[in-house]
C-alpha cells in the first residue's frame, strides 16, 4: 500500500495530521461510526489540535480550585483514600450487625444500611407477607432494631449512609439510639442516601412515597433540622444512579441530576435559607457504567459544571458549596447472569472509571448481583476489588491521572456540552419538579432504555456471554442463595410484638398526634416530630401511615 | 369477551407485584411487545395479587408477565393459585428478572410457563408470549 507520507515525519502539526488522516483512510477502508452511550461520536484519534487555544487554568486548574475539573480537594486520594462504602442489608438486625463487623474488619471505612423492601414501601414486618421479609435488606422498624444493627459500632467514628427515603424514620431511629447511648448528635456523620424524592418519582419506584408536594416539604424540613442539630450529616444526596440504572445515558443522568440539585437548592432558598448554609452538605450519588472514558468524562464535566452552577447560578460564596462530592456505585445493569465470574472483571473496570473520575466514596457490586442478593464471599471480593485497585494498582497515587489526555479532555468538553443542552431543556420545561410532574424526564429515560436494549438485541452492543462469546454452563456453576431462615423472620416478628407491648401507648399516640398536626402546619418541622415519635416508640409503619394520611400517597408517575 | 374467538392481537398484562420498584425491565419488555403489535396493559410496580387478578378479568388478558428483580417472584405461586380460583387457568404466566435457579424450578412447578433471565432476548420473549396467547385462546376451559 502506498504511504502518502514522506519517510521523515512532517515538522508541522497540521501537515502531520493531514498525512496521518490520509494513511488512516487508506488503510481502514470503510470506517464504522463509533458512538458512546450518550450518543456522542468518538473519533479514532485525539491530538493537541482538539484542544487548540483552551487555557489550562480556566478549563482545568488545580485540584481544589475552581473549576474543580481535576478534583474537589487539593490532596485527593494522596491525602485520604476514597471511602469504601459497601451497601449491606440482609435478614434481621443481628444478621446485619454480623455482616457489618465483617466488612469493617476487611477494611471498610464507612458503612451503609439497606432496609428490607417492605420498609421502603412504608410497612412494618407484621403488615406484609413474611415470604418477602429480609430477602433484600434488613428488617428494621423501630429504634430498638436500629440499636441492634449498630451494636458495637462506634457511632461517632464511623460514617453511616442510611438508605433512608423520606420521612427519614431510619435517621430518626439513629438519632434516638445516639441519644440513648449518650453520643452527641454533633459528632455523628453520615448521609441520608435516598432523600432525593425526585429521583424516586423519575426512575426508581423503590421507596416509600408521599405525593410530590408533601415530599418536597418533608425534604426541606429534614435538611433544615439536620443542618442545625446534626451538622456533620449530609441530609441530601442527589441521585443520578437511579436514572442511569433505569436507562438514562450517562450524559442524561448527569444533566438530570444537576437539574434536580438546582431544584432542591431553589426550594431551600425559597424557604429563606442562604445557599452557603446548605450547599456544603449537598452530596451526589451516581452510577458507573463500564463505558470507561465516558464515565470519567461524565464525572469531570459534572464536577466542573456544578462548581459553576453553585457559584454563578445559586450565588454560593463559600468554596465548600462548590464541591461536587459524590458517592458512586458500579452499575448492576452491566452485570450478567451468564458466566457470572466475568462480573468481577466488569466491576473492576467500572471501579477504575469511578476512581479516575474522582469520586469520594464507592460501592463495588458483588459479582452475583444478577443472580441473587450477594453472598458473603461475593461481598468480600467486591471490597477487595477496591483494595487491589488502591494498594496494588496504585490508582490513588496521582491526582486526576487522565487529566490532559487529548481524548479525555475533548470528551469532557463534549459531554459537558451535551449535559448543558439537556439542562437548558429542563429549564425551559419549568425546572426538574415540573418536568417530572409532566412525565417528560421519565419519557426520555424510557426511550434511552429501549434504544440501548435494541442495540443489544441487534448485536450492535456486544455483551460477553450474552450475545457474544457464549458458553454452555452447568446449572451448579451459580452460587446458592442466602435467605433468612423462617425462624429468623418469626423471631423478628416476635420482637416487634414485644416492643409494641412494652412501650407506652399513650406516649406513642401523643407523638403521632403531634406528627399529624405538624404535617399540615407549615410552621412546624415534620422531621423534628418524626424524631420525637421514633423516640416515643412509634414504629416505621405507624409514622408512615400518619404522613400518608395527611399528605397523600405518591403514585408512581410512569410511562412505557 | 364474548364472541372474540381466536382473532385479534394478544392481550398482555405487564406488571410487578410485591415491593420492588425497579421497572426498567418491565418497561422495555412492555414497549417491545406493544411495538410488536400486542395489546399491552402496563401497570406501575407494587401491585397486589388481588389487583392483578381483577385487571386480568377486566382487561381479558391472554398472558401475564411478572417482572421481579428483588425476590418478589416468591409471591407468584400465590398469584397462580388466585388465578386458578378465579377460573383464569387459561392465562399463561411468565416471569422475568433476577430469579435464582432453585426459584425457577419452584415457579415452573407452580405453573409458570416460562422464566426469562437477564440477557434474555426480547424477540424470544415476544415469541413465547404470542404462543401462550394462542394456546390460551384455544383452551377449552376458558370461560
Amino acid at each position: 500500500m502506498d504511504t502518502p507520507c514522506p519517510d521523515k515525519a512532517p515538522a508541522d502539526l497540521a501537515a502531520a495530521e493531514a498525512c496521518w488522516q490520509g494513511a488512516y483512510a487508506a488503510q481502514i477502508g470503510r470506517d464504522r461510526p463509533v458512538c458512546n452511550r450518550s450518543g456522542i461520536e468518538i473519533k479514532p484519534l485525539y491530538t493537541p489540535r482538539d484542544r487548540d487555544g483552551v487555557p489550562y487554568l480556566e478549563a482545568l486548574g488545580f485540584p481544589g480550585q475552581p473549576p474543580h475539573t481535576r478534583g474537589i480537594y487539593p490532596t485527593m486520594y494522596r491525602g485520604r483514600s476514597w471511602s469504601q462504602r459497601q451497601l449491606i442489608g440482609l435478614g434481621a438486625p443481628e444478621d446485619y450487625n454480623a455482616r457489618l463487623r465483617q466488612l469493617l474488619d476487611a477494611g471498610a471505612t464507612a458503612i451503609s444500611l439497606i432496609p428490607c423492601n417492605s420498609v421502603y414501601r412504608g410497612h412494618d414486618a407484621d403488615e406484609v407477607d413474611p415470604l418477602l421479609l429480609g430477602t433484600c435488606g434488613t428488617i428494621i422498624n423501630t429504634v430498638e432494631d436500629m440499636a441492634l444493627c449498630l451494636r458495637g459500632v462506634p457511632m461517632d467514628r464511623v460514617s453511616v449512609a442510611l438508605n433512608d427515603a423520606l420521612p427519614f424514620t431510619l435517621a430518626a431511629f439513629l438519632l434516638g439510639v445516639a441519644r440513648r447511648q449518650g453520643t452527641d448528635w454533633e459528632r455523628i456523620t453520615g448521609t441520608s442516601n435516598q432523600s432525593d424524592y425526585i429521583s424516586h418519582f423519575v426512575a426508581n419506584h423503590m421507596f416509600f412515597t408521599i405525593a410530590l408536594p408533601g415530599s418536597r416539604r418533608i425534604l426541606g424540613d429534614h435538611i433544615e433540622f439536620m443542618n442545625r442539630f446534626v451538622p456533620g450529616w449530609n441530609p441530601l444526596s442527589v441521585v443520578g444512579q437511579h436514572m442511569q440504572q433505569a436507562g438514562a445515558t450517562p450524559a442524561q443522568a448527569m444533566a438530570f441530576t444537576l437539574c434536580t440539585a438546582i431544584q432542591h437548592a431553589g426550594d431551600c432558598m425559597a424557604r429563606g435559607l442562604a445557599p452557603d448554609s446548605f450547599l456544603p452538605r449537598f452530596t451526589f450519588f451516581f452510577d458507573i457504567s463500564i463505558s470507561v472514558f465516558e464515565e470519567v468524562a461524565k464525572f469531570r464535566a459534572g464536577r466542573r459544571l456544578w462548581a459553576r452552577i453553585a457559584r454563578e447560578r445559586l450565588g454560593a460564596r463559600d468554596p465548600r458549596s462548590w464541591r461536587f462530592k459524590f458517592h458512586a456505585q458500579t452499575s448492576g445493569t452491566d452485570l450478567t447472569r451468564q458466566q457470572p465470574l466475568n462480573n468481577i472483571v466488569r466491576v473492576a473496570v467500572q471501579a477504575m472509571a469511578g476512581i479516575f473520575g474522582g469520586l469520594q466514596s464507592m460501592h463495588t457490586d458483588a459479582y452475583d448481583e444478577a443472580i441473587s442478593t450477594p453472598t458473603a464471599e461475593a461481598a468480600r471480593i467486591a471490597v477487595n476489588t477496591q483494595n487491589i485497585l488502591r494498594e496494588e494498582a496504585h490508582l490513588g497515587d496521582v491526582i486526576d491521572p487522565l487529566g490532559g489526555a487529548y481524548y479525555v479532555e475533548a470528551l469532557t468538553d463534549r459531554m459537558q456540552e451535551e449535559i448543558e443542552q439537556i439542562i437548558a431543556q429542563v429549564d425551559a420545561a419549568g425546572g426538574m419538579y415540573a418536568a417530572v410532574e409532566r412525565g417528560l424526564v421519565q419519557k426520555a429515560i424510557g426511550e434511552s432504555a429501549a434504544a440501548f436494549q435494541l442495540r443489544v438485541e441487534r448485536g450492535e452492543e456486544k455483551i460477553v456471554g450474552v450475545n457474544a462469546y457464549r458458553a454452555e454452563e452447568a446449572p451448579g456453576a451459580r452460587p446458592a442463595l442466602e435467605r433468612p431462615a423462617p425462624a429468623v423472620v418469626e423471631a423478628q416478628l416476635a420482637r416487634l410484638r414485644a416492643f409494641k407491648a412494652a412501650r407506652s401507648s399513650a406516649a406513642v399516640e401523643k407523638a403521632l398526634g403531634a406528627l399529624a398536626a405538624a404535617a399540615t402546619d407549615a410552621r412546624e418541622n415534620v422531621f423534628a416530630r418524626t424524631v420525637e415519635a421514633a423516640e416515643a416508640g412509634a414504629t416505621h409503619g405507624e409514622i408512615v401511615t400518619v404522613l400518608r394520611r395527611e399528605l397523600g400517597f405518591g403514585h408512581p408517575l410512569v410511562a412505557i | 369477551m364474548i364472541g372474540r374467538g381466536t382473532a385479534g392481537a394478544a392481550r398482555v398484562l405487564v406488571t410487578k407485584i410485591g415491593f420492588d420498584g425497579h421497572d426498567r425491565g418491565s418497561r422495555v419488555v412492555a414497549r417491545y411487545l406493544r411495538d410488536a403489535g400486542m395489546e399491552v396493559i402496563y401497570t406501575p410496580p407494587w401491585q397486589d395479587i388481588r389487583t392483578v387478578v381483577k385487571l386480568a378479568i377486566e382487561e381479558d388478558v391472554d398472558v401475564i408477565g411478572i417482572s421481579s428483580l428483588a425476590t418478589d417472584h416468591l409471591l407468584v405461586p400465590k398469584l397462580m393459585q388466585a388465578l386458578r380460583e378465579a377460573g383464569l387457568g387459561h392465562i399463561g404466566v411468565v416471569v422475568g428478572g433476577v430469579v435464582p435457579d432453585e426459584d425457577e424450578a419452584m415457579l415452573l412447578r407452580a405453573g409458570v410457563a416460562r422464566v426469562f433471565h437477564p440477557g434474555g432476548r426480547l424477540e424470544e420473549i415476544a415469541a413465547v408470549v404470542a404462543r401462550l396467547a394462542a394456546a390460551g385462546r384455544a383452551d377449552p376451559t376458558r370461560a
